[in-house]
């Protein structure tokens, strides 16, 4: 305990020896760990954008569909249990956020243009917490039911079809039997997407109303479910697998969406070479600092190996002193981190310097998600690599011959 | 029994193209509360003997014992340890940590030997009167004189009580008062609690307290005269 108090009392001050250079590296690293979390927050927020903005764009957290749906996303593809039976297994599970969907490809058409989208029959109450459509924003209004006989399209889509509220479009499909199923709809609603692809690429109509038209009865082709965190689905997963029977797929999000489910991976990686690129930058200045410091003390480590200070509590001198220095740094950088993150949690627009964002999935606003394992993380990557760069010099303190190191001029 | 034991001791620097021979065929024998000085010209050999007492320096052969104990062939560890529980240092110059205070610079020693915080700050405070610096303990040594620095680093090399108190050249920065007051103290730790005290030093003042006096030349003892005796 005596050895650990001289050990720290020795490194604290000879930290403050010399201010100007410590405080330059205190700088850098506050600087290096400041761009470590703060811009990692940035990447993680950016990146849940694209996976939230993936799992509102309709996959849910979980899907049950028909095994052929996928590759051939039509009519012919349904679930074939009755969308009344499986809603009663949901609700007897205990599900809170999930829905059933009719999901097909259809032709959309005004007075001035066609279209090709995808039509999706729902029950509006269902789908509230799984769509990409905040109800509220919507100009007009969202559909009222699962019979409500309006379709709300998107804003984009709508002036591609140089159509407006109230206006009369129709739309065309498949029937099971392959024959036209079509339907003239009054548009009651458009909405607003955060990815603008949505607003040209999805349109909703009640699912009773469309599953009249497509004249496929109590049929479906997904069931969505919904949990609490996209990162951790497999309780929901499972869940789902035993409510299901005979010839149907359960696949969670990632699966669905691999690309996404590929980025989410790709990130934490990511975030670990990020940290250890700019640790590297960092590490130039501090075992230089080191190696100055040791230089300029190399009499007095010699007069403390002459009293009886041992070598391996030289080495440990310099690495507390590494280690003080960087604790320091890796707290006013976190501190500045979470600080400059306040100003800017509710999102900023990137759309200036966001063009095309949207071909990747990505919205135009960007929320920084600061996670405490990245602070974690950050802090510790620097303390191991701290440690491992400050022990070449504090090696070097510790080989010092006393007599050698009093005697040095 | 004999404190300090040397044996056939020889050492040899290079200097640029030259062997320089700073201990040649040295044996000696230092008994417990023994008060010697050695004394020689500069690169006589005086300051290589220490250090080869002390084990802050190892001989190219010979043998040196402590106590009894050879150190020549201690580990690194081993000599540092020695050192802390047996040896008390005073160096000509550069003595003191710049970081810690007079007290915490006389801690050091006790701290690093792991003597309980409230009996080190008591002997700290109380050597420190002793060597006629009290009110100066929260002084860093930047803020002291070089004669105040020396007198802490005797207070360093004496509170924890040595067997052995290795000096050298310890009144080189003091004016000739507090040089005698130094000496005083080192005569009565050595006549009361029989500290063997070994100094190398050019002033014969110093010379005149020793019980014992050591000359040399070229790394060899020319002259070892008991001034007790005399």
């Amino acid at each position: 305990m005596n050895m650990l108090a001289v050990l720290f009392r020795l490194a604290w001050r000879n930290l403050w020896r010399n201010h100007r250079r410590t405080l330059i590296m205190l700088a850098a690293i506050t600087l290096g760990v400041w761009a470590m979390i703060f811009m990692t927050a940035l990447m993680r927020g950016m990146v849940s954008q694209m996976v939230a903005d993936g799992i509102s764009a309709l996959p849910g957290h979980v899907q049950v569909h028909h095994p052929d749906y996928r590759d051939d996303p039509s009519i012919a593809n349904l679930i074939p249990i009755t969308d009344t039976e499986l809603s009663a297994r949901f609700e007897d599970a205990g599900f809170v956020k999930w829905a059933s969907r009719v999901r097909v490809p259809a032709v959309i058409t005004s007075e001035y243009e066609s279209r090709g989208l995808t039509l999706l029959g729902i029950d509006p109450d269902t789908e509230r917490d799984l769509t990409f459509v905040d109800y509220d924003t919507v100009e007009g209004r969202f559909l009222n039911s699962s019979d409500d006989s309006g379709v709300v399209i998107g804003r984009k889509l709508a002036s591609t079809l140089n159509t407006q509220i109230g206006k009369r479009i129709v739309l065309m499909s498949q029937d099971p039997d392959n024959d036209i199923a079509d339907r003239g709809f009054r548009v009651v609603g458009l909405f607003e997407a955060n990815v603008q692809s949505f607003e040209e690429n999805y349109m909703f109509a009640g699912k009773a109303t469309v599953q009249k038209m497509l004249r496929i009865g109590d049929q479906v082709s997904e069931f969505v479910v919904l949990g609490d965190d996209y990162r951790d689905v497999e309780a929901e997963f499972e869940k789902v697998s035993q409510l299901v029977d005979g010839n149907v797929e359960v696949k969670r999000w990632f699966e669905l969406d691999p690309y996404l489910g590929t980025m989410l991976g790709v990130m934490d990686g990511f975030v670990l070479v990020w940290i250890v690129v700019i640790f590297l930058a960092l590490s130039f200045g501090l075992v230089n600092t080191l190696v100055m410091a040791v230089f300029e003390r190399v009499r007095e480590i010699g007069l403390m190996l002459a009293l009886g200070m041992k070598p391996i509590n030289i080495l440990f001198q310099i690495i507390v002193e590494s280690l003080l220095l960087l604790a320091i740094g890796l707290a006013m950088g976190s501190a500045l981190a979470w600080v400059s993150v306040q100003p800017i949690k509710d999102g900023i627009d990137v759309s200036i310097v966001g063009e095309g964002m949207d071909m990747w999935g990505m919205s135009s606003v960007l929320y920084p998600e600061l996670l405490l394992s990245d602070v974690v993380l950050a802090n510790v990557v620097v303390l191991a690599l701290g440690f491992l760069a400050s022990l070449s010099p504090a090696w070097r303190a510790s080989r010092y011959e006393p007599i050698e190191a009093i005697t040095k001029v | 029994m004999s404190a300090v034991t040397c044996v056939d001791l020889c050492k040899t620097y290079r200097q640029g193209e030259q062997d320089i021979k700073a201990l040649d065929h040295v044996s000696i024998e230092i008994d417990e509360g023994g008060f010697v000085c050695l004394s020689a010209p500069s690169g006589g050999g005086k300051t290589t003997l220490l250090n080869a007492i002390g084990g802050l320096d190892r001989p190219d052969s010979g043998e040196v014992m402590i106590n009894g104990r050879r150190i020549d062939n201690l580990s690194k560890g081993e000599l540092a340890e020695l050192r802390l529980r047996q040896i008390g240092f005073v160096f000509q110059a550069f003595n003191l940590i710049p970081v810690l205070t007079a007290r915490e610079n006389i801690e050091f020693v006790m701290q690093v030997q792991g003597v309980p915080a409230a009996e080190r700050r008591q002997r700290a405070v109380e050597i420190l009167e002793e060597v006629g610096l009290a009110g100066l303990e929260d002084r860093r040594p930047a803020d002291m004189s070089g004669g105040q620095q020396q007198r802490v680093a005797v207070a360093r090399a004496i509170v924890s009580r040595p067997a052995l108190v290795l000096a050298d050249e310890p009144t080189a920065n003091l004016d000739s008062k507090t040089a005698d007051g130094l000496m005083e103290l080192f005569r009565e730790l050595n006549e009361h609690h029989n500290t063997t005290f070994v100094i190398a030093t050019h002033d014969k003042r110093v010379m005149s307290y020793a019980k014992r006096l050591v000359r040399m030349l070229d790394g060899r003892i020319v002259d070892d005269i008991n001034q007790d005796a005399a």
